[in-house]
Order: C-alpha cells, then structure tokens, then sequence
C-alpha cells in the first residue's frame, strides 16, 4: 500500500522499525510463544530508541507522531512477533488514558517514564461478572479523605503482574455508568495482589491475569478525570485501542500470507510447485486482498482520529474486519502448508492461535457490532446493552 | 576531542549490482542506495568514544547531492555535524582520487582522530584509510578490531589471519575498523528527528582547492578495462544414502579430502 504522504523522517522511521522488528523481534516469537516467556526487553529495546510513546506529545517524553504513523508501526512490529505488538497496543491505551486525563504534577510524573518505555502500563476494565457489560463492574474505591481504598478483582487483565502502573475502572457511586471512576494504581501499591496467569491457547507470552485489590489505598490525586467520568474514559480509551488491535491484526495476518506464499511458491506436488494450482493460489489471492482491504480500514479510520474527526465507529469497523480477516488469512495459511501447517514445527498453527483471541479482547466482535449499528440507528437501535 | 567519520553512499549490498556498460563503473542508480554497512562500525566506536569521553562526530562523505539522505542516516545515529563534497566533477573517482579529495575537504579541519570502515561494499579495494593517512601526513592503523584511546595515544588489535597484532600512533591518526570491532546500534526516533537539523557544510572542489583534473573517472590513475561477471554455480555433486551403512558419509568424507579441506 503506498505511503504517499509521509514526511522522509517518518519513512525513516518505519524503516528503522522494519529493521528491528526483522532482525530482533521475529527470531525469537516462537521461543517467547513455547516458553511462555513476556518479552518484557523487547519492550525496553523499543523504548530505548524512542518507540514506546510515538502518538503523545514531545513536551512529556513523546514522539509528537500522528496516530497513523503509530499504527503503521505496530502493523510492522506485529508482523514478526504479535505479542510485542499487541504489548504496545496495550501500554499505549494506559498511557493515553494518563496523558488525557491525568493531573499536571500526576503527568509531569508519570508520562515521562511511560513514554520512554520504563514504566509498562496496563489497563483493569474487565471483571469475572462484567466483559461486554462493561459498566456492570463492582470493584469499589470507598473515599477517605485524600485517599481511595480499594477492594475488588479485576480480571483479562494484559500484563497483569508484569506492568508498572495500572489504569483501573472503579466503581465510586451507584449510578451504572456514571458511578463509575478512573484511576492510575503503582504496582508497588500495598494491597494489590496477583494470582497465577491465565493459561491461554495462544498468545502464551503475553501474561493475561487478575489483578486483586484488598483495601488498596491510591490517592485522590492520582484520579484520571473527574469522579464519575472513569466509564467515559474507559470507553474512548478504547476507540484508540481497537485501531491498535486492528493494526496488530493486519501485521499478523500479513505474517502468515508471507509464509504461505512463501511455502506455496517452495512445496513441489505432482512437478510443480503447489501456488501454480489454481486451488492454492486463488486462496492466496483472497488472503492477500483481506490483508489489504483490512488496512486500508484501519488507515481511514486513523486518518478521521488525526483529524479531529469522530471515528468509533471506524475503529470498531476496522477492529472488526482485521481480527475476523487475521482469524480467516491464518487459517488459510495452515490449509496452504497442509499437514506440516498443523504441526508447531511450521509458524502458521500459532499464528492462527493469536488469531483467535483478537477477535474477543478489546470488544469481542459482536459488540463492535453493537457500536457500529448503533451509530447507524441511534436509540433506535434494537442492539443496545446498556 | 574531535572525530572526522568518513562515509560513503553505496548500491544496496542485498541487490544486484548492475554496471554501467559506456564506462565500466557501478551503475549508482540501478538500486536503492545505502549506508556502506562498514561505516556502521566507525560510526559506532566514534559514538561510544563521544559517550565515555565526550567529543564531537563530523561525517565526512563524498558524493552527489543525492548523498544527502546516506548523510541524514549518519547523522541519525548522533552525530554533530557534516561536511559534504558536493561536486558532480567526483564521479568515477578512483582510491586515489577518493581520497585525494577527502584530505582536501580535511586540511582546514581541527580533528584528532579519523575512523572509517576499512573498505566499501561496492569497491572493495581496502585502500582509501591508508591512503588518506598518507595524504594528510598521518599514522594509519588499519583493520581494527578493538580501539582504545587514552593520553593522547590510539591504540588497536590489528586484525591478522592468524591473530592480532597490537598498534600504536600517537593522535591525530587514521584508523581503519572491521566487523569484529562492535555491534552497531539502531539509529533512535529522536536521533531520526534531530538529523534534519544537523549543521552540513557542501563545499565544491573549487572550495576545497583542488583540480577538477586530478579526481572523478578523468583523473583516474587506474581503469577498469573489462568486467567478467561471475560465472553461475555449478550444479553440486549429490551424495544419496540409503540408510543401511555409512556409505554416504564415507563419500562425504572423500569429497572434502579430494578439495583438501580434510
């Protein structure tokens, strides 16, 4: 897909990340993947050459970049190892709700390192009793003077027990959605807790747990908006972090084409090599159309973002057809391998178990329904959960 | 301290070189140009002599105007500033013109030490660090697997087939570096960004006084005559087992003994 309209530094920039991604991240996804081993270095390394902060402003440590340059780099990163993508996807969606909504001495404080990939961020929505119901969440924060003390498990949380600081939705008042609030709780705060990580079919190096607090105590100041507005914050964090997961998408979803067209174009049958049979090489043509109309989607729907423009709607558009077209490309890809695709000896069979999951973090794709209707029919929307 | 980083604007080593076929010279627009990975290494030991003792970097490259962009990826990595000879009258220039011209643009430098790639990935003649060395009066040390510098003293482990050998040279002295030397850094978002504002002087031969009739493919001391491309590999000779004795490895082992490489 051409990028036309980028600045020579921004060419540059993706080039550089091309490079780091090719020579450091892609060798060692499948080892990270076996071991269920966090590339919590990879992140660092990002953030050593200023990637860890791209879309917020330089006068907090940032990159000054629009989100569709950003976007373009997790697509790069995601395409030699999901998992250090999808990482910054996630460490990118706290920083944002930091950056946004934070106090000026909480961000003169905080931002900095996050933006330098120091401190990784992580985001508590989720509970065991509230996924698409979101605003269903009970976790309390009971006000003490200038302190909240918490109590209540978060759960599917992405770096759970690995992040530095967690941006929590907390219950502070009865009202469904707007007794809901927003705050940023050090790792270190006594009080918080970390049971075992989840055991996943994929994604195994990404560690995905509970985060539970017992009278946790977190200072007032270290809400992100005002008291009331966390399920507001909560949800246009996530207009940002489905574009993200869309762009993670497509990067692993060009992954596996890589690969099939790759084996397609090696594996000999009957004389010749198998991409020379219609059967396989329409399949790859259709593969290779979805990774590119999954782009296309996720760069119009940053574009609006960039500029000022409404794009939820966007976002769950793109969020939705990436995942569904990464979940289709990556089963392709094993059918193209054939039996060797199903074994671990070959890439594709754990490319299309990221796959699956990206199709239920960050919204499962029926709720991106839910906005995208929504923001066609309005109230009148028979597909309204809240 | 000051340290002069000669660098050169090179055809991609990934790609297929294609010459030009009028005047026997690397066709320079046949693929994407890049930094010659070489320099990557200098670049590297003059940044980390910057990082332990402080000193100011200046990229030192001969080309086109097109050499801009090899010159920003330089400057990327955190260097200061460059001086760029831009004159068209250098294409085609030989070792000797090379580095004729980049004493030229170095005699009214302040500096104390050159580092430069021992040799171009297009080129490969190796010359050019010796040369300069004898153009500007300077001890050369060449291939370079380790540098130190300290007191005024460059000190390196010359890389040899069987070893190395330990040199010195007081300061200023050229210094030539191979592979075995460091592992590069990638260039920082940042250090991309800082690039664009980097000071980049471009004196033409006039400027730095020299004639045009001694340098570029004109005042060549060497021609290339004829170019051979190498001939296709030949088809190998296949060893087959079938799993019932050593017999294959047996054969293996006589092949490797008939090449004396057992």
């Amino acid at each position: 897909m051409s990028d036309v309209h980028l600045t020579d530094e921004q060419r540059q920039l993706l080039d550089l990340v091309g490079d780091v991604a090719r020579e450091r991240f892609a060798p060692r996804a499948a080892e990270d993947e076996a071991k269920s081993r966090f590339p919590r270095d990879a992140l660092a390394h990002l953030g050593s050459l200023d990637l860890a902060g791209l879309p917020f402003g330089s006068e907090h440590g940032g990159g000054g970049q629009p989100y569709g340059v950003y976007l373009r780099v997790l697509e790069e990163v995601a395409r030699a190892h999901v998992v250090v993508a999808l990482s910054l996807s996630v460490h990118t969606l706290a920083t944002w709700a930091v950056a946004s909504y934070a106090g000026d001495a909480l961000a003169a404080e905080v931002l900095p390192r996050l933006t330098a990939g120091e401190w990784l961020g992580a985001y508590c929505l989720s509970e065991e009793g509230s996924g698409s119901d979101a605003a269903a969440l009970t976790t309390r924060a009971e006000r003490e003077g200038e302190v909240y003390v918490l109590n209540g498990t978060k759960a599917w949380v992405t770096h759970a027990g690995e992040a530095d600081c967690y941006v929590v939705m907390v219950r502070t008042g009865e009202h469904k959605s707007r007794g809901v609030s927003t705050l940023l709780v050090p790792a270190d705060t006594p009080g918080i807790s970390f049971p075992p990580r989840e055991r996943k079919m994929g994604m195994a190096a990404s560690p995905t747990g509970q985060v539970v607090f017992t009278d946790a105590r977190v200072p007032v100041a270290n809400r992100l908006g005002d008291e009331g507005e966390g399920f507001r914050i909560a949800l246009a964090a996530l207009d940002g972090g489905r574009l993200g997961i869309a762009a993670c998408a497509v990067g692993l979803a060009q992954c596996a084409l890589d690969h099939a067209v790759g084996y397609a174009g090696q594996r000999q049958q009957f004389g010749r090599p198998i991409g020379q049979f219609q059967g396989v090489a329409f399949m790859l043509a259709d593969m290779a159309t979805g990774v590119e109309a999954a782009r296309a989607l996720y760069r119009e729907a940053a574009a609006r973002r960039d500029a000022g423009e409404p794009h939820g709607q966007h976002a769950s558009m793109a969020k939705l057809f990436a995942t569904d077209t990464a979940m289709r490309v990556t089963t392709d890809a094993v059918q193209v391998y054939g039996g060797y695709g199903y074994t671990t000896d070959y890439p594709v069979e754990r490319l299309m178990r990221e796959a699956k999951v990206m199709q239920i973090f960050e919204g499962t794709n029926q709720i991106q329904r839910v906005v995208i209707s929504r923001g066609l029919l309005g109230s009148c929307s028979a597909a309204t959960t809240a | 301290m000051r340290i002069i980083c000669p660098i050169k604007r090179v055809p991609d080593t990934a790609a297929d070189k294609k010459i030009d076929a009028t005047d026997n010279t690397v066709d320079r627009d046949g693929s994407e140009p890049v930094l010659n990975a070489n320099d990557e290494w200098s670049i590297e030991e003059a940044m980390r002599i910057k990082e332990r003792d402080g000193a100011e970097v200046i990229v030192l490259c001969m080309g086109p105007e097109a050499a801009q962009t090899t010159i920003r990826k330089a400057l990327s990595y955190g260097l200061d500033g460059a001086i760029h000879v831009n004159d068209e009258g250098v294409a085609g220039s030989d070792a000797v013109g090379t580095a004729r011209v980049l004493a030229a643009a170095l005699a009214d430098e302040e500096f104390d030490l050159i580092i430069m790639g021992n040799q171009s990935s297009d080129a490969r003649t190796m010359l050019v660090p010796a040369m300069l060395a004898e153009f500007l009066d300077l001890p050369a040390l060449t291939y370079a697997k380790k540098l130190d510098v300290a007191d005024g003293t460059a000190t390196v482990q010359r890389e040899m087939p069987s070893g190395h050998q330990v040199v010195e040279a007081p300061l200023p002295a050229v210094v030539s570096v191979v592979e075995a030397i460091n592992e590069p850094r990638y260039p920082s978002f940042k250090g991309i960004m800082a690039a664009k504002s980097k000071p980049v002087a471009t004196p033409d031969l006039a400027a730095l006084g020299v004639d045009a009739g001694e340098v570029g493919l004109g005042g060549a001391w060497t021609q290339v005559d004829e170019i051979t491309p190498k001939p296709p590999k030949e088809a190998g000779e296949k060893v087959s087992d079938d799993g019932s004795g050593n017999l294959g490895a047996q054969a293996v082992a006589e092949f490797l003994t008939k090449q004396k490489l057992l």
